[in-house]
């Protein structure tokens, strides 16, 4: 029974990267969706939905065709590094971060939109920039929200396959993620070492849940769940 | 109140700052929120000096809607705001000062503390462009002035509803603003505490002058305060002076139905009687029945400025009259007016009596006072009206 810790960590080290990577575009992408009031938000809405719906082949795909070198953006890379994007962990990491992408921004943008604009209008009247309202009030009282939001495109990116064998194949050390090792496994009627590293994963996601959501839990008793506490009127 | 600026260098709480000397807020608003689903104009212009400014108004009257146009948090289509020689908004000119820059302290009607914040981040939130050390001081002065140093540690959802109407107060006034504008922000609190809290927000102003904008929709608080008021009804500044001469008279009609007034009658001035104070109105009853003498009713009512013969309207709350059913004598009051009974109604815990003494006349009563007097429809009866509780209303 072997189980291949390389591929266990590079699929760690991939999920970490992209959960930290979409949290920072995902901040300011949530926040335009949540409160901008531009006519054609709707399109970019859909736009973010759209990894949700589709095959990740298909997302897969057209990634591989963007990052290979008959592509703009291909060959924009090649110039700068030498070799081209394509079947590269920076490669996983782009197909990762698109195909993951609503999995964050969704909670990020609905736990924005439901904290109480009078509390923007409170922060503004004080003095407070756009910016320091959102970091000082839209932020902190949206916690459980971010915290779901990073949760989902962890485990999300520790699960993908598809993307992973559109855009990064199949090398290990470098793109070979651990569902792909099970799959190995599985063609080579390996079923026990399958078994080892399928538990394992379901073992560790089901951990980093777990420890997440029960945060969570505490974050949002504080808070008092079912109220709006910051709907805080004179006692009636 | 008017003399702020004489008080201004004794309180001054950071000479840092230079403080505003007392000014007046002009504006003149209209902003339009287009058809169909609510189709609203706002179109008012006045101006606030220093002190209380109660605007009064129903529900959906624009009151919300002007405060957030003063405050910069909904941009008029036209018209120009200004506090004293600073400019916030002028069409003409292009300028909008955005709400962060405007230095006004605007108390929302639901408060809007940050329920993430203790009492203390709360107080010093407006301050963030000051050393550390002078946002501690600066809060912990405004807390002790506003009587919640006790709670500085706690969050909003663990406090009184009166504590977190002063914590949103001291948040608000912390910041020295030069406009204090108060949307309902007393509303939901019993009288005792309600008091309290203006005694304190009062004597914070004898020392800052500063003009106050205060939105109330009831009558009650409006004579409570006492200050000047503008009223306003479906976005136009309808009346204003002291609540005595808005709300008692000469008032507009709608004003008066707002106020709760049962009878209202169309009236003519007979006779003033400047020396007494008060003068005579002939009410005009709708159609004398042919062939019976003419019972117009002659009323005595307060003094206000009109002439002889001008049409006026009365206004009379059901509950300020009494009724007896034998001729009252000894009484103070000046208007005893005999009619019959035409119904007995009775509504939840009172009895809604119309007397017909040419005209109809609405009175409340107790059931114990039905009951005493032996009431039925058809019963000789007296009204007696006090002066002061005739109401004049423009017509």
């Amino acid at each position: 029974m072997s189980i291949d810790w390389q591929a266990f960590r590079l699929t760690i080290v991939l999920a970490v990267v992209v959960s930290i990577i979409l949290t920072v575009v995902g901040l300011p992408l949530a926040s335009w969706i949540a409160f901008s009031r531009r006519r054609w938000k709707f399109l970019v809405e859909a736009l973010v939905a759209l990894p949700i719906v589709l095959p990740p082949t298909v997302l897969g795909f057209y990634v591989l065709v963007a990052l290979g070198s008959r592509s703009p953006l291909g060959r924009w890379w090649q110039s700068l590094t030498g070799h081209t994007l394509a079947f590269t962990f920076t490669g996983l990491v782009i197909g990762s971060i698109l195909y993951s992408l609503p999995f964050a921004v969704q909670p990020f943008a609905a736990s924005f939109s439901s904290v109480d604009p009078k509390l923007l209008a409170a922060s503004a009247t004080l003095g407070a920039s756009p910016l320091r309202t959102f970091f000082r009030v839209v932020v902190p009282l949206s916690v459980p929200g971010l915290v779901t939001g990073v949760a989902l495109a962890f485990a999300h990116t520790m699960g993908e396959f598809g993307v992973v064998l559109m855009i990064g194949g199949n090398i290990p050390g470098v793109t070979r993620t651990v569902s792909i090792d099970i799959y190995d496994q599985v063609q080579a009627s390996d079923y026990a070492a399958a078994n080892a590293t399928a538990l394992l994963l379901l073992i560790f996601c089901f951990a980093v849940l777990t420890l997440v959501y029960g945060l969570n839990r505490r974050t949002s008793l504080a808070g008092r769940p079912g109220q709006r506490p910051w709907m805080m009127g004179p006692v009636k | 109140m008017d003399d702020g600026s004489s008080q201004i260098a004794i309180s001054m709480p950071t000479p840092a700052e230079p403080k505003l000397a007392s000014q007046i807020l002009n504006a003149r608003i209209r902003k339009t929120f287009p058809a169909p689903e609510h189709g609203f104009s706002l179109d008012v212009e006045f101006s606030v000096a220093p002190g209380f400014t109660i605007l009064f108004g129903p529900s959906g009257s624009g009151k919300t809607t002007l405060l957030d146009c003063v405050a910069g948090l909904a941009t008029p289509n036209a018209g120009r705001i200004a506090v004293g020689e600073r400019l916030w908004f002028d069409v003409a000119s292009h300028v909008d000062v955005p709400v962060a820059k405007r230095g006004v302290a605007y108390v929302l009607q639901d408060l809007a503390l940050f329920p993430h914040l203790t009492v203390e981040q709360n107080t010093e939130y407006g301050l963030a462009h000051l050393p550390r050390l002078e946002r501690r001081q600066r809060a912990a002065a405004m807390l002790q002035e506003f009587r919640i140093k006790h709670v500085r540690q706690q969050r909003p959802a663990e406090i009184s509803g009166g504590e977190r109407q002063r914590v949103a107060l001291a948040r608000a006034l912390v910041t020295n603003p030069c406009v204090l504008l108060l949307d309902e922000p007393l509303a939901a609190l019993d009288a005792f505490t309600k008091s309290k809290i203006l005694d304190d927000l009062r004597r914070w102003n004898q020392a800052h002058g500063i003009p106050i904008l205060y939105v109330t929709h009831t009558r009650e608080e409006v004579i409570a305060l006492g200050e000047r008021v503008l009223v306003m009804e479906e976005g136009r500044i309808i009346a204003q002076g002291t609540p005595h001469e808005v709300l008692s008279a000469p008032l507009q009609e709608t004003v008066a139905q707002l106020a709760g007034f049962e009878n209202i009658f169309d009236a003519s001035v007979e006779s003033v009687h400047e020396d007494r104070g008060t003068m005579l109105c002939r009410i005009m009853t709708s159609c004398p029945p042919a062939g019976r003498e003419d019972r117009s009713v002659l009323l005595e009512t307060p003094l206000i400025r009109a002439e002889s013969g001008s049409g006026l309207r009365v206004g009379i709350r059901a509950g300020d009259i009494l009724l007896a059913v034998a001729t009252p004598v000894g009484l103070s009051a000046r208007n005893i007016l005999a009619g019959r009974l035409s119904s007995l109604e009775r509504r939840d815990m009172i009895i809604s009596a119309r007397v017909d003494c040419g005209v109809e006349v609405e009175v409340h009563l107790t059931l114990a006072a039905r009951d005493a007097l032996d009431l039925a429809e058809g019963r000789q009866v007296w009204l007696v009206i006090k002066t002061h509780s005739c109401h004049l209303m423009r017509r």
